[in-house]
């Protein structure tokens, strides 16, 4: 009689794992395919040592050498193996990215949900700065910024993180206002519940898809300023393979006609395009906003 | 009117006090370098006595307040100071680069902004069908792909196959127009690509909005055509946002100004500012940092007054 109850309420509800391989089955194309890129990505990202022939900065041809069977993509300005570069690529650039969105996530979400729980005084200071630190361009404030600090990759991370924060500051802060006008959250605030468990455990949740969505954008562009102070030379520095870099390294070689120097330009484009399409499905999965309008 | 002059008078105010922020911002941010700016420059050869000389000729000695005003008063007549790299006025190396710059972003905007209406309108006028989609899809792919990647792409096409357009954009003062244009379409061409796609997309999503009101419907119900209805009723009320668009994408230009720059080789503040970074040579930095966030914080004041000075309910107040 037990069992026979349990299975109608198991058909009735699939588990939550059950409901989101449901959900994964019925998603378009495009989010399969930006989810096949990105798994594809991290699981260079965490192989790439035993992916790769060769070591990541290890001299073992001369200059340049066009791609044949020993350098399967030949070789960079320097005679290292092409290949294996554009591979611990994905470890360097696109792990850099992501530690720097996640610390931009917990600067912005943080201060945002605090902004919109305290409201007064603590959120005009907040919102104040952002409004101060959003009226620099992002790039030149950087630029700006690794001039004073020098650029090394953990001084990178921070700047990044901190000028990125703004824009999940506004979003969270936006969001939260919302939520914090609650009644179940001016039950908890009765209760006595600390700000930890009304930050946490009351806002947080239900603020989540949102900031899911907003932490793929972020990534995104993230990913793509590192990789543009790397090609300006000032991101992530030698000798560690970066994309940015290689670009700015090989470059000279498009003159010839040789496309190997795109490459790791593609690979960011191409993982950008995936963010992008899983970001896409979500939104629309989550807000049933259908192509922005 | 009146009414319109004071919120205008308003926005010029917040902008000047942005400015203001801005420019305190970039200034003491320098003080926040750990240790000493000089004992920085010098590296390893610094002696207490070389030291001491620089601080001196940097005028380290006086209070920051001092220096501020100093350096403010100077900037707003034009002199920036000197640069620690090569001790020339740093106003010298920004003139003719300043007008390099502001001459590739402006043949992108006579390129970018009409087009991107045309597309833009065409894309409302033409909604989900094939076109409309292509322009969304050219919208992920214009966002997805860093400047330099475009940028690389067009020079291997345009100027290694096709050998239409110098791969470099080297400039000098005393290029003729005719050939500094032609030297600086390939850029021009990366960055209209850049900002292109946004652009367009939002005109289209200004005009869709528009399409929703009711005086549209009345519109359609009186039995005009479709292109009479936007173009004589939607877009006048669509000015407003449009504008907006074109400006913020304007500012965003003069950033991805720098990358470009890099990848053509071209005389512009961009480069400047990315060569002076890799020197450390901080005032130079700081004057470029100073011109670029002053542009960027004057566009976006001119998107806040273009957005009212439109405005059709401003303007017939009763």
């Amino acid at each position: 009689m037990a069992r026979t109850t349990d299975d109608i309420a198991s058909r009735q509800r699939p588990s939550k794992a059950r409901q989101f391989w449901i959900a994964l089955k019925k998603a378009p194309f495009t989010a399969k395919m930006g989810m096949g890129i990105v798994l594809l990505y991290v699981f260079v990202a965490l192989f790439a040592p035993v992916l790769t022939p060769y070591g990541e900065s290890e001299v073992v041809g001369s200059e340049f050498e066009p791609w044949g069977a020993k350098f399967l993509l030949g070789t960079d300005n320097l005679g290292r193996d092409m290949l294996t570069r554009l591979l611990f690529g994905a470890r360097n650039t696109v792990g850099i990215a992501f530690v720097t969105t996640c610390l931009a996530f917990l600067i912005g979400g943080v201060s945002g949900i605090l902004a919109a729980i305290y409201s007064g005084w603590m959120d005009q200071v907040f919102s104040r700065i952002v409004d101060i630190l959003m009226a620099i361009p992002a790039l030149i404030f950087s630029l700006l910024l690794l001039t004073i600090f020098g650029t090394s990759i953990p001084i990178l991370i921070v700047i990044i993180a901190v000028l990125d924060s703004t824009r999940v500051f506004r979003l969270t802060r936006a969001v939260s206002l919302n939520v914090v006008v609650m009644d179940y959250v001016e039950a908890a605030r009765l209760r006595g519940e600390k700000i930890p468990w009304i930050t946490f455990r009351e806002v947080l949740p239900n603020i989540l898809s949102p900031l899911v969505a907003e932490f793929g954008l972020r990534f995104c562009f993230v990913f793509l300023t590192i990789a543009s102070l790397s090609f300006l030379g000032l991101g992530i520095q030698p000798p560690t393979a970066d994309w940015g870099s290689m670009v700015r390294d090989n470059a000279t070689l498009i003159t010839y006609e040789d496309i190997t120097p795109l490459l790791p330009a593609a690979a960011i484009a191409i993982l950008t395009v995936g963010v992008n399409f899983i970001v896409d499905w979500f939104l629309q999965k989550t807000s049933g906003l259908r192509d922005g309008q | 009117m009146v009414k319109i002059l004071h919120l205008v008078a308003q926005r010029l105010a917040l902008g000047l006090l942005v400015l203001f922020a801005v420019s305190l911002i970039i200034f003491l941010g320098v003080s926040l370098l750990p240790g000493d700016l000089c004992q920085e420059i010098q590296g390893q050869a610094a002696t207490p006595e070389t030291v001491a000389v620089c601080r001196d000729e940097l005028g380290l000695n006086l209070p920051a307040h001092t220096r501020y005003l100093h350096w403010l008063a100077g900037m707003v007549q034009g002199d920036f100071g000197t640069s620690l790299a090569n001790k020339r006025p740093i106003s010298e190396l920004i003139g003719v680069r300043l007008g390099n710059t502001f001459f590739l972003a402006g043949v992108t905007a006579i390129i970018a902004v009409p087009l991107a209406l045309i597309l833009g309108i065409l894309a409302a006028l033409y909604r989900n069908s094939l076109y409309d989609r292509l322009i969304n899809a050219s919208t992920l792919i214009s966002i997805s792909f860093p400047e330099f990647f475009i940028a690389y792409i067009l020079i291997l096409f345009f100027s290694v196959k096709l050998h239409w357009f110098p791969s470099l954009s080297n400039v000098s003062p005393d290029t003729a127009f005719g050939d500094r244009l032609y030297h600086v379409l390939l850029p021009a061409l990366t960055l209209t690509l850049v900002v292109l796609a946004h652009m367009m997309r939002m005109t289209r999503a200004a005009i869709i909005n528009l399409l929703a009101s009711p005086y549209i419907e009345m519109a359609k119900l009186k039995g005009m055509t479709r292109s009479h209805i936007i173009l004589h009723h939607a877009l006048p009320n669509a000015w407003a946002p449009i504008a907006n668009v074109v400006v913020i994408n304007l500012a965003y230009l003069i950033v991805g100004v720098v990358v470009v720059e890099v990848v053509f080789v071209y005389p512009g503040l961009g480069q400047l500012i990315v060569d002076s970074v890799q020197k450390r040579d901080i005032p130079v930095v700081q004057a470029c940092s100073m011109i670029f966030a002053a542009t960027y914080v004057l566009l976006n004041m001119a998107a806040d007054i273009i957005s009212i000075v439109t405005n059709p309910r401003l303007l017939h107040a009763r």
